[in-house]
């Protein structure tokens, strides 16, 4: 029975990474009997394995709560899960703009980090009524009244009655249910009247329903058996079924009302038809105009993704294929490589989106992957007028053709304890940023704004900052445009041949130094072989770096072990079966680990 | 049939050398008279057994000499008397472990060989190795083998061993070229899991692989240049004196070895004790292991040897002409100068002999 709309309550919970958000998640599923406590595992809310390892949300999921207030009435909350990474910021903002108020929680011993701010500026950017909570008040090292205070002085929010918690241990966190019903404004403005409204914030595949649309209902209502229109897609469905998400199962209703979190069916057959952000509306009583806010999102960044056994070729392209369904921002299309093979050119969102899809092709799918250096979109302007959008090395013009080049940079944001400012500021000037801002967010802690080149960040700004600061410092980004850069394609020769999986764009002034280090890198990981190997790192044809390989001279058993002959032929088993893994390149064999240790210089 | 090889393990030694991953352990007099008795019985159960009879006997270790005179001498006369050993009969001493008379009693049992680890000539690598016999020790013990009518004597030295440098493996050659014995055998270090050096390699001041490589082929010259054959990857032999018992390794031949962790090859089974004392004084059957004998594992075997492949051998041992597939993937050695082919085998060179794994896996995986 739908309740009325002054006892609706949608909300969200924003947090740095780490800060205890999904604790924060279950424990309200707990205490408002959502889930049995014989059903809790940790961290109900993250159900891919990937999410509860690394500490993340991937992507948002909705969960309904019925809870008893003090005031005696029912109440309906609606919980929106944001993913919690800079990726993903994108779907934060869709999933903040469906609530009319988010829970902010920090943890009282690390105080405001780079996300913590980051989210609540897009928070105040939809008119979110904000409540603070502190959280792991159970920390020896916390100090909330310090934290307190600090969220006053930066985000300037009252903390006086903030709940103090520990989500670990539930102190406190019925204070948190009775702060959202009494500070959180319910839907009022939403109407059952007007056309269908309703703002697409997430969708999964499901293989038995197709797609399982989560939407919030702004306008109107829905259900079974309306001809629901995507506004942007103008693709039309009919609705099989609406309903409600539970924690741990999906509850059938009569109809989504105005004001209302919940689920769409209709046979979908991919989340590129119903993509975040999208407006749904009816065919019968269709509304003018879309929710404000709607675009598609686009790959930042690229990269080659091959089977380690060409064999596997077709068994990526299903799991791609099925990944895609579920995550319409992954963009994938077929490629050669005169090194791999048959591969295809992926798009992600950023380095932790093309991290976490590496990791589940290779996990969910038992794929053996080869991936290539990460690439950003470079704008190539020709001498004849014309652009290039180029994201692959391999189609990089000659450079006779070039008149100038332009590379995406970010706007980032860099939080640290003050002791950090020099090595931070070392780390940005050494990857091309430039200087923006540095503010105290308090006595003790900068925000450092700076403008960095994106391709500087994709590879492993994030691990370096993070090794520079021991973990300190929090980091956070928007790109905000292109600019001129005079850039060079640099091609990795082993042996004479270039190899064209290693060939990258880099900044002129970076060349040589990076060239040196390939070089020392390849050397370093590629074992001696039968014969001597150059590897030659070059621009156009002209060689700036050059290491050599030399021939292998000594790789033998002395002994024979008094006469354990099986010891002998196991070894040289095993020597083979590593062989196997590696890429051939004419005579030359190139093991995984040196693309990798290409990937990752600063090591 | 064949005659076997007969090998005793001896898992016995004084002190262990912080290089060696062999099985082996202290031991006192009871136990040293208590392990003979054991390998005594086990020769009897073996000889009902198989019924076959052997022509090489081989005292390894571990440090056989530890076992002392009169227990070895034991061994070898019972093993004449049940397998007829009537060949090659060899003991692993370490020169600090000698006493007087010993070689004498070894003689008049029919001991004919003796292997004595030298490991280098120069004191401080020697001592770095766990070594206790100095130079003098160790020519006094060649002198008495020779007085007792042991001449056929080869003496094991290490390449690649801390603080070993060019001049320093010459004066350890040389050394051993002035005993003039007959034989030589010279081993890389390689560094095993579980031991001292393994764990401490850092510290250890140990010469590269390139170093290694090009000591190898300096001591390769040098004992040729003195009349030694390199006629296996780590072993030297004036014409007449190649290790009998070893060559049945690498010529796939049948051999029985007792005691804890020795290996046996007979009847195409390979089967090994475990390394465990107390299950082989108990009398438990050794570990099957794998079959053996096969054209990959001879091939193997036999391009650890100078004269390699012999294709008629080969062909009268398998009933098939070699594989022409295993001359093709050897082309590109045979081409930058690794292997030989020729009318009638295929072998390595000394070049081959160093990344002689790398070669065989290419030619039989």
């Amino acid at each position: 029975m739908a309740v009325k709309k002054e006892n609706i309550r949608n909300f969200s919970i924003i947090a740095h990474i780490d800060h205890g958000k999904s604790t924060l998640a279950d424990r309200l599923l707990e205490l408002t009997q959502s889930v049995a406590i014989r059903d809790m595992t940790e961290q109900l809310l993250d159900d891919m394995d990937l999410e509860r390892e690394r500490g993340i949300t991937i992507k948002a999921h909705a969960v309904k709560l019925n809870y008893k207030a003090l005031d005696g009435n029912d109440y309906e909350l609606n919980l929106i899960d944001t993913p919690g990474h800079v990726d993903f910021n994108y779907e934060v903002s869709r999933s903040l703009a469906a609530c009319e108020g988010a829970l902010l929680v920090v943890d009282a011993s690390q105080g405001i980090e780079a996300q913590t701010l980051a989210n609540t500026y897009l928070a105040l950017d939809h008119d979110l009524e904000i409540v603070p909570v502190i959280n792991k008040i159970d920390l020896p090292s916390a100090d909330a009244e310090r934290v307190a205070k600090e969220v006053e002085d930066v985000i300037g929010l009252d903390c006086e009655n903030a709940p103090r918690v520990s989500a670990k241990t539930g102190i406190n966190v019925e204070q948190v249910l009775e702060k959202i019903v009494s500070d959180i404004p319910a839907p009022l403005d939403s109407d059952d009247t007007k056309p269908l409204r309703a703002l697409v914030f997430d969708s999964v595949y499901d293989n038995y329903k197709g797609v399982i649309v989560y939407v919030r209902v702004v306008d109107g209502k829905i259900k079974s058996g309306d001809t629901m229109r995507m506004m942007a897609t103008g693709a039309e469905f009919t609705v099989v079924d609406v309903g409600y998400m539970r924690a741990t199962s999906m509850e059938s209703a009569k109809e989504l009302t105005a004001g209302e979190v919940g689920y769409i069916t209709a046979s979908i057959k991919t989340v590129g038809d119903a993509r975040v952000g999208d407006t749904v509306t009816t065919a019968e009583y269709p509304a003018s105009e879309p929710l404000p806010g709607y675009r598609k999102v686009n790959p930042m960044v690229f990269c080659g993704v091959y089977p380690a056994d060409g064999a596997d070729y077709e068994n990526l392209r299903e799991a791609l294929e099925k990944l895609q369904l579920n995550d319409a921002a992954l963009s994938y299309e077929p490629e050669t490589s005169g090194a791999l093979g048959f591969g295809f050119r992926c798009g992600f969102l950023g380095l932790l989106h093309l991290e976490i899809i590496q990791e589940r092709l290779e996990r969910e799918y038992d794929l053996d992957l080869v991936t290539t250096i990460p690439s950003v979109i470079y704008k190539i302007h020709l001498t004849d007028g014309t652009v290039l959008e180029i994201d692959n090395p391999t189609k990089y013009p000659d450079p006779a053709f070039i008149d100038f080049s332009e590379e995406p940079i970010a706007d980032a944001h860099i939080f640290a304890p003050n002791e950090y400012v020099g090595a931070i500021m070392d780390l940005c000037q050494e990857r091309r940023g430039v200087f923006k801002d540095m503010t105290y967010v308090t006595p003790e802690r900068v925000d450092i704004a700076y403008d960095l080149p994106l391709n500087e960040i994709i590879y492993d700004f994030f691990d370096v900052l993070k090794s520079r600061t021991k973990g300190y410092a929090s980091f956070d980004y928007e790109i905000k445009g292109y600019t001129r850069s005079n850039l060079v394609k640099l091609d990795v020769l082993l042996n004479g041949d270039t190899i064209d999986a290693l060939s990258f764009i880099i900044h002129s002034e970076k060349a040589y130094g990076r060239a040196r280090k390939i070089a020392e890198k390849l050397k370093d990981n590629i074992p001696r072989q039968m014969f001597e190997i150059p590897v030659q790192i070059a621009i156009g044809g002209k060689v700036i770096a050059r290491e050599t390989i030399r021939a292998m001279r000594k790789d033998v058993l002395a002994k024979c072990y008094g006469g354990d002959i099986t010891r002998k032929k196991k070894l040289l088993e095993k020597q083979k079966e590593g062989k196997k893994r590696m890429r051939h390149f004419g005579t030359v064999e190139v093991p995984q680990e040196a693309f990798m240790s290409v990937l990752k210089l600063d090591e | 049939m064949k005659d076997i090889g007969l090998y005793i393990h001896v898992p016995f030694c004084v002190s262990k050398c912080p290089y060696c991953d062999f099985y082996s352990m202290r031991g006192d007099e009871c136990d040293f008279d208590d392990y003979t008795m054991c390998v005594l019985e086990s020769m009897q159960d073996w000889e009902q057994k198989l019924g076959r009879k052997a022509n090489t006997l081989y005292f390894g270790g571990g440090t056989p000499s530890v076992l002392g005179a009169d227990n070895l001498a034991l061994i070898t006369e019972r093993a004449k008397k049940l397998f007829t050993v009537d060949d090659e009969i060899t003991v692993e001493c370490n020169p600090s472990t000698i006493e007087n008379g010993f070689f004498q009693t070894l003689h008049d049992a029919g001991v004919n060989r003796i292997s004595l680890g030298v490991q280098s000539a120069v004191d401080d690598e020697r001592k770095r190795l766990g070594r206790k016999a100095d130079r003098k020790t160790i020519l006094k013990c060649i002198d008495d083998a020779r007085k007792s009518g042991i001449n056929n004597i080869t003496l094991d030295v290490m390449l690649g061993v801390p603080n070993q440098t060019f001049d320093s493996l010459k004066s350890t050659i040389d050394y051993c070229i002035d005993t003039g014995v007959p034989h030589i055998s010279a081993y890389m270090l390689k560094l095993e899991e579980g031991t001292y050096f393994y764990k401490n390699s850092e510290k250890l001041n140990l010469p590269d692989e390139d170093t290694v490589a090009d000591m190898y082929s300096l001591l390769g010259d040098i004992l040729e240049k003195n009349g030694y054959r390199n006629y296996e990857i780590s072993n030297f032999a004036k014409p007449g004196f190649e290790g009998k018992h070893n060559l049945k390794y690498w010529n796939c031949e049948e051999y029985l070895g007792i005691g804890p962790s020795a290996h046996s090859f007979i009847d195409g089974k390979r089967f090994f004790y475990p390394r465990d004392i107390l299950s082989f004084k108990n009398g438990d059957e050794p570990i099957f292991d794998c079959d053996g004998g096969d054209e990959e594992e001879y091939i193997m075997l036999r391009l650890r040897l100078i004269d390699g492949v012999n294709f008629d051998e080969f062909e009268k041992r398998f009933n098939k002409p070699f594989d022409k597939g295993y001359l093709e993937k050897a082309q590109p050695f045979i081409k930058d100068g690794y292997a030989v082919l020729d009318e009638n085998s295929m072998h390595l060179t000394r070049k081959g002999f160093l990344v002689s794994n790398t070669i065989i896996s290419e030619i039989i995986l």
